[in-house]
C-alpha cells in the first residue's frame, strides 16, 4: 500500500510540475497585464511542435539547435501575441481580452494543423528511458527532468520578479500602468516582455514534458484547463501560489486516480477546485480583494 | 397575374427538372454519398471519397455496370449528423439516386437510418457501432467490423493462451467507451474475469497510477481499448513500471504511429486489426492477398499510404455495384435484396457473406492477430 502511495505521489509531481508551469504563464500575464490568457496551452504545444518540426528528418537540425530555436519561435509568438492581438484592444473588458485570446488560440491550433497535420509526435527522452527504482515506486529520468526544470523556471522567475530592475517595472505597470509611465517605463516594451515570458515557460514546459506525454496540434487545449485551474487553485496573479496549485492539482489528480476511481479523477479535481473557492474564493494563497462599490 | 406568372414559371422549373433528372437516370446508375470529408473525422472520409472517385472512374472508363455510366453525388458533411439528415433528404428527394454510400460516422449513419428506411432506399454504411446491424434494419448495411468483434478476437486469443483474468483499463472517449461496455458484455462468454476496470481521460499524459493499482490484482493480462496518445502512454508506463503480463492493444492503434510512439515498450503486445494492414505478409493461400494487394497499389499510385477506411469504401461501392449487376436494373427493392444475397464476397474488410438476419456478414477471420516484434507486425497463427 505504501509502495503504491509513493508510486501515486512522485507521478501526481511529475503531472504536477507540467501543471504549475503553465499555470504560472497564466499568472505573469495576468500579473503585468491583467489579462486571463487562454492561448497559454497552445505556447506549450507551439514550443513542442516546432522542435519536433524542426529536428524531423534527415536534414533536420541537431537538438542542440532546434530546441533554443523552438524556444525562440515561441516567445516570437507570444510578443506577436500581445503586439497584434492584446495591445490594439487596450482599454478593453476582461471579457473581450478573453474572447480575444481564445480567438488566438484557436487560431494558433488552426495554423499548427496546416503546418503539422493532425499526426501525435513525440520528442526522443533527454537521458534515456531506463526506470529508475525507488522501493517498490519507478520513475523514468524525464520524469526527474520535468521536476527539476520546472523547479529551476519557478525559482528563476521569482528571482526576475523581484531582484532585477526589470521585473520589478513589469511589477509596477500591474500595479498602476499610469503611474508606471509617469516614473518613465516604457509599458510597451513591459507588455511585451511579460508576453515573451510567458511563452518561454510554456516553451520550456513543451520541451520537457514531450518525451513523456507526446504532443499533438490540440495538445495545449487540455494543458491550458488544467494550468487555468491550477492557477485560480493556487490564487490567481500569485505566481508562487500558481506553482502550488499546479502540484496540488496533479496529486489530487494522481491520488484520487489510484485511490478512489480513475473515472472520477477530473471530477474529484473539479469539486476540490469549487470547494476551495467557496470558502476562499481570492484561492489557497491568493490575497483577498475587496473591490469598491 | 404577376403572381399566376410566378406559379407558372415555378411550375415549368420543377418539369424541367424532373425530366433533366429522368434524362440522366435513364442512362447512368447514381450513387449517393455523403462522408465527414472535412472536420474532425476526416480521417475516415477523406480516403473514402477518394477510393470511391478512384473506383468510380475506373469502372466508367471500362464500360460501366450494365452498360451504363456511373454517376457519383457527394455532399461533405464535415462529421455533423444533423448535416448528414438533411444531405440524405437531398440525396433522396432531389438528386433521386438509386443507392446511398455513406455515413462515415456512426452518428452520422444511426441519424439517417430512419429515414433511409422510410424513403425505401438501399444504405450501405462505413461505420463502426454495432448498433447500426442490431437489430437489423431492412434498408441497412455495413461494412467495417465492430468493437464487438475485435473484443471477441482478443478474448478467443487469451483463452488460448489459458489466460482467465484480465484488467481492463480504457479511454473516455466514444472508442474507448464502446470498447468497454463490449468487453464486459463479451468477456464471461469467454470464461474470462475482468478483475480492474479502470479508465483514463482522453487527453491524459500519465497512467501509472491506474496501471500500479492493476499491477497488484491478481490480473493475468492487460487489455487496452483506446485510440490517440492514450494507448501508447499505456503501453510505456506499463514497461516503466516494470509490468511484465502481455498487453492487449484494440484495433484503435493498428497504425504504424503507434509502434513510433511506444517504440521498445510496444515489443510483445498483441492486438487485433484488419488484413489491409499486414496484406504483403499474408500467405499466398489467403483469398483476400490479391485484392488487398491490388487496392493498396492503385490507391497508394495516387494517394499515399492506405488506411482500412478507404477499405470499406472499395467494399460498399463493389457490393452495391455487384448487387446491381445480379438485380439487372436499379429498382430499389431488388437491389435491397440482392445486397443482402451478397455471398462470399472477398473485399479489403473480409470476406462477407450476408443474410436476413446479418446485415454486415464478415465472421472472427476478418481480423488478424498480430504481434510486435522487432518493431513491425507480426501475424499471429
Amino acid at each position: 500500500m505504501l509502495d503504491q502511495i509513493l508510486q501515486f505521489v512522485l507521478t501526481g509531481i511529475t503531472v504536477g510540475a507540467t501543471y504549475a508551469l503553465v499555470a504560472l504563464g497564466f499568472s505573469i500575464i495576468y500579473n503585468a497585464s491583467d489579462v486571463v490568457n487562454f492561448a497559454q496551452g497552445e505556447f506549450v504545444m507551439i514550443g513542442a511542435m516546432s522542435a519536433i518540426a524542426m529536428s524531423a528528418g534527415e536534414n533536420g537540425l541537431s537538438p542542440f539547435l532546434a530546441l533554443p530555436l523552438a524556444i525562440l519561435l515561441t516567445i516570437g509568438v507570444g510578443i506577436m501575441l500581445q503586439r497584434f492581438a492584446i495591445a490594439p484592444a487596450k482599454g478593453a473588458s476582461v471579457v473581450t481580452t478573453i474572447i480575444i485570446t481564445i480567438g488566438a488560440s484557436i487560431f494558433l491550433r488552426g495554423v499548427a494543423l496546416l503546418l503539422w497535420g493532425k499526426d501525435i509526435f513525440a520528442l526522443p527522452h533527454f537521458s534515456g528511458e531506463q526506470p529508475i527504482h525507488i522501493g517498490n515506486a519507478t520513475l523514468l529520468p524525464q520524469n526527474l527532468w520535468v521536476m527539476g526544470g520546472a523547479a529551476l523556471l519557478v525559482i528563476g522567475v521569482h528571482w526576475f520578479f523581484n531582484h532585477t530592475h526589470q521585473g520589478k517595472a513589469i511589477l509596477a505597470c500591474s500595479c498602476n500602468r499610469t503611474a508606471a509611465q509617469l516614473v518613465g517605463i516604457n509599458v510597451g516594451k513591459m507588455m511585451m516582455i511579460a508576453y515573451g515570458l510567458s511563452a518561454f515557460l510554456g516553451a520550456m514546459a513543451g520541451l520537457l514534458v514531450t518525451p513523456i506525454t507526446f504532443t499533438s496540434y490540440d495538445a495545449g487545449v487540455m494543458l491550458g484547463l488544467k494550468g487555468f485551474s491550477a492557477a485560480i487553485l493556487g490564487g490567481f496573479g500569485n505566481p508562487m501560489g500558481a506553482v502550488a496549485g499546479g502540484v496540488l492539482l496533479g496529486l489530487i489528480e494522481s491520488l484520487s486516480a489510484g485511490l478512489i476511481s480513475s473515472g472520477y479523477k477530473d471530477a474529484i479535481g473539479f469539486i476540490i477546485l469549487l470547494l476551495v473557492l467557496f470558502f476562499r474564493p481570492s484561492g489557497l494563497f491568493g490575497k483577498a480583494t475587496a473591490e469598491r462599490v | 397575374m404577376n403572381i399566376r406568372k410566378t406559379l407558372s414559371t415555378i411550375a415549368a422549373g420543377i418539369l424541367l427538372s424532373l425530366a433533366a433528372g429522368q434524362t440522366v437516370a435513364a442512362d447512368s446508375i447514381k450513387i449517393g454519398s455523403f462522408l465527414a470529408v472535412t472536420g474532425g473525422a476526416s480521417f475516415l472520409g477523406d480516403p473514402e471519397l477518394k477510393t470511391l472517385q478512384l473506383y468510380i472512374g475506373e469502372i466508367n472508363a471500362g464500360g460501366g455496370v450494365n452498360g451504363k455510366q456511373i454517376e457519383l453525388v457527394h455532399y461533405d458533411t464535415g462529421g455533423n449528423p444533423k448535416k448528414s439528415v438533411s444531405f440524405a433528404k437531398r440525396l433522396i428527394q432531389k438528386d433521386k439516386v438509386d443507392l446511398i454510400i455513406g455515413g462515415s460516422t456512426s452518428g452520422s449513419t444511426l441519424a439517417v437510418m430512419p429515414l433511409v428506411d422510410k424513403a425505401g432506399m438501399p444504405f450501405i454504411s462505413l461505420a463502426g457501432s454495432v448498433k447500426i446491424i442490431k437489430p437489423v434494419k431492412r434498408w441497412t448495411f455495413k461494412m467495417p467490423h465492430t468493437d464487438a468483434m475485435a473484443a471477441a478476437k482478443i478474448f478467443g486469443d487469451m483463452k488460448r493462451r489459458g489466460i482467465s483474468k484480465v484488467a481492463l483499463i480504457s479511454g473516455s472517449g466514444g472508442f474507448g467507451k464502446s470498447g468497454r461496455t463490449q468487453s464486459l458484455a463479451l468477456a464471461p462468454q469467454y470464461g474470462i474475469e475482468i478483475v480492474s476496470d479502470e479508465s483514463y481521460g482522453k487527453k491524459d499524459t500519465d497512467m501509472t497510477a491506474q496501471l500500479t493499482k492493476i499491477r497488484d490484482t491478481d490480473a493475468q493480462a492487460i487489455l487496452n481499448f483506446g485510440f490517440g496518445t492514450g494507448p501508447a502512454i499505456v503501453t510505456k508506463n506499463v514497461r516503466q513500471l516494470g509490468i511484465t503480463l502481455p498487453l492487449y492493444q484494440s484495433h484503435g492503434v493498428a497504425s504504424k504511429k503507434y509502434i513510433d510512439l511506444a517504440g521498445d515498450s510496444a515489443e510483445g503486445v498483441r492486438l487485433p486489426a484488419a488484413a489491409l494492414l499486414v496484406a504483403e505478409m499474408l500467405p499466398d493461400t489467403d483469398p483476400q492477398k490479391p485484392v488487398l494487394l491490388d487496392y493498396k497499389r492503385k490507391f497508394e499510385a495516387k494517394f499515399g499510404p492506405v488506411s482500412t477506411f478507404g477499405g470499406h469504401a472499395y467494399d460498399g461501392l463493389h457490393i452495391a455495384l455487384e448487387a446491381i449487376d445480379r438485380a439487372g436494373s436499379t429498382d430499389k427493392e431488388k437491389v435491397r435484396d440482392q445486397i443482402e444475397k451478397t455471398q462470399g464476397f472477398i473485399g479489403t474488410g473480409g470476406v462477407y457473406n450476408m443474410s436476413p438476419r446479418d446485415h454486415l456478414g464478415l465472421s472472427l477471420d476478418a481480423f488478424k492477430m498480430l504481434e510486435i516484434k522487432n518493431g513491425d507486425w507480426t501475424i499471429v497463427q
